[in-house]
């Protein structure tokens, strides 16, 4: 009990010392950025000639570890190359392909835990069809997802270009808000959009937003895409609204639940799909706001870095980190079986010395 | 707060502590009753107490809803099986035809292709070299993986062989989703030493 007051003690005085006597913003040179980076790599090949050497180190050094791989990159001035995969063409092409005024439906399938993944992905979504001048029609199968997208929307709207388009609420975009239902929603909108909402995000009726006029059911719509992080998802989407209802789809989805909708891409069920935070790093990077390569970046475009972009960087070190702690899990664990093999065959040999002597 | 409950939260990583506790179960009651409030408000009052007025067939899925709570009386609980029966079998229908359509119609679709060209009718090695190495991939992979879990015949032989190399792409596959998940759950960390480290401490440029 003592221990962890002394710990609390420590956080909070690492914390004072962080809010008030740190100058602030903290910024390394690329030539601190690479001692740090050096300095680390020097530290793991140690961990890893101790491993070898039999003794093994505590699992918490391994979270420090990744936790320096994940805040360090944050300070540090190195940019990371992001490469366009096909799955993000495919997305930015078919989005691309939309002539302005096109009806966009965008549902919200997440809530914040997967707004990290996720809300990069719709920032620069949104960011694309309002400099396309298409028309966004929100929705979310999730309770939080329309609050999500309303955040999203503040902060396109800061974006100066965006700003100056003056965006209007009912005419540009609107949101109709959250319906409980899961996959049976979609299957009603494939019916009518107002049956399933009656009244938008606001409690304003559907027949009086200008943007749904004309808007009955799937029909109506050019394109559509899903934020998703589980259950209900691209899958529904992909069950319901695209092979019923013939629904062009794109997809933005959580690391997680990527490996489950890619078989949907190669049958091309999916018109494109972002996995994870690196599909929204690649797709900022694909509308033009993310800020390598000698391209113009989102914070000189906008004001506001890319979060997909930016959080890239500590994204790489982290993987980094965990490949070389499984390597060295693995070395342990081999090399601690071959050294419980021989002390056995030591144990072995040395019982039969004494029987032989007996 | 947010700094503090995050704080509380990676103090597990140390080890289980009455901060960490103080926090999951902050994280617990206000989940629950978030869920309550959004399903009291969207179902109970903006179907039932509003809806019904204009759609009768609302109130079929109210009874139902009712009958459900029947399984709270240990007397007439049996009554709480028909909302479930008509659930399961509403259900199971609908889901039925989607994943035969989608999951299965779709996918043997897409991987029944030619090995060594573009689309069927085009010249033989036509199709460029990664595609050829991706298609190869996908049909022998999705052969073999049928073959694991073909029970009907012992695995052995070329058979079992077959198996084996099943095995090893089921667990290749395991394996992309467990580095998928790694990024995932980073993410997550990233987002949160973001907020503490830029938007809390002010440090992040």
């Amino acid at each position: 009990m003592k221990k962890e007051w002394l710990i609390y003690a420590g956080i909070l005085l690492i914390s004072l010392i962080l809010f008030f006597l740190v100058p602030k913003p903290i910024s390394f040179s690329p030539m601190v950025s690479y001692i740090i980076i050096g300095l680390i790599a020097l530290v793991i090949v140690f961990i890893f000639v101790r491993t070898i050497k039999g003794r093994l180190v505590d699992r918490r050094t391994i979270f420090v570890f990744v936790g320096l791989a994940v805040v360090l990159p944050f300070f540090m001035t190195v940019k990371q190359p992001i490469k366009l995969s096909p799955e993000v063409r495919i997305l930015f092409d078919a989005v691309q392909d939309l002539k302005p005024g096109a009806k966009v439906l965008v549902s919200f399938d997440y809530d914040p835990p997967s707004a990290p993944e996720l809300q990069p992905m719709a920032e620069a979504f949104f960011y694309y069809c309002f400099k396309r001048d298409l028309k966004v029609i929100i929705m979310g199968l999730w309770p939080q997802g329309p609050q999500q997208a309303e955040l999203a929307i503040q902060r396109t709207r800061q974006i100066p270009e965006i700003a100056a388009k003056n965006i209007q609420y009912g005419v540009d975009y609107i949101n109709l808000g959250f319906q409980s239902g899961n996959e049976f929603v979609i299957q009603r909108m494939g019916g009518s959009f107002k049956s399933m909402f009656p009244n938008d995000f606001y409690g304003t009726p559907y027949d009086s937003l200008p943007l749904a006029d004309g808007v009955t059911n799937f029909s109506n719509i050019e394109f559509s895409f899903n934020l998703s992080s589980g259950y209900p998802g691209t899958v529904e989407w992909v069950q319901v609204a695209v092979d019923r209802y013939g629904v062009r789809l794109g997809s933005g989805s959580t690391a997680v639940q990527a490996p489950q909708v890619y078989p949907y891409l190669d049958s091309g069920q999916l018109k494109g799909l972002l996995g994870g935070l690196n599909g929204a790093a690649e797709f900022e990077k694909v509308v033009g706001l993310g800020g390598v390569d000698g391209q113009p970046g989102f914070k000189q475009i906008t004001g506001i870095l890319g979060k997909g972009t930016k959080f890239m960087v500590s994204q790489s070190a982290a993987h980094v980190i965990v490949l070389a702690f499984i390597i060295i899990g693995n070395a342990a664990f081999f090399l601690g079986d071959r050294r419980r093999k021989d002390k056995n065959n030591d144990k072995d040999s040395d019982a039969k010395k004494t029987d032989a002597s007996d | 707060m947010g700094a503090f409950l995050t704080l509380g939260i990676i103090s597990f990583l140390y080890g289980d502590n009455p901060w960490y506790k103080l926090c999951e179960a902050l994280f617990v009651g206000s989940s629950a009753g978030y869920w309550f409030i959004t399903l009291f408000w969207d179902n109970i009052y903006g179907k039932f107490y509003l809806g019904v007025a204009d759609d009768k067939m609302l109130m079929v899925g109210a009874i139902l809803g009712f009958l459900m709570l029947m399984r709270l009386s240990s007397k007439i609980g049996w009554i709480s099986r028909w909302p479930l029966a008509f659930v399961v079998g509403a259900i199971a229908g609908f889901y039925l035809i989607n994943y035969f359509s989608s999951n299965v119609m779709y996918q043997v679709y897409a991987t029944i292709k030619p090995l060594f060209s573009i689309s069927y009718g085009q010249p033989v090695m036509s199709a460029p070299f990664g595609k050829i190495v991706s298609n190869i991939i996908i049909a022998a992979g999705t052969f073999t993986g049928l073959i694991y879990f073909f029970f009907s015949k012992e695995h052995k032989g070329a058979f079992g062989k077959g198996a084996q190399i099943g095995i090893w792409v089921i667990m290749i596959t395991f394996g992309a989703s467990f580095g998928y998940t790694v990024m995932s759950r980073m993410s997550l960390l990233i987002s949160r030493m973001d907020f503490i480290f830029g938007d809390w401490l002010g440090l992040i440029k």
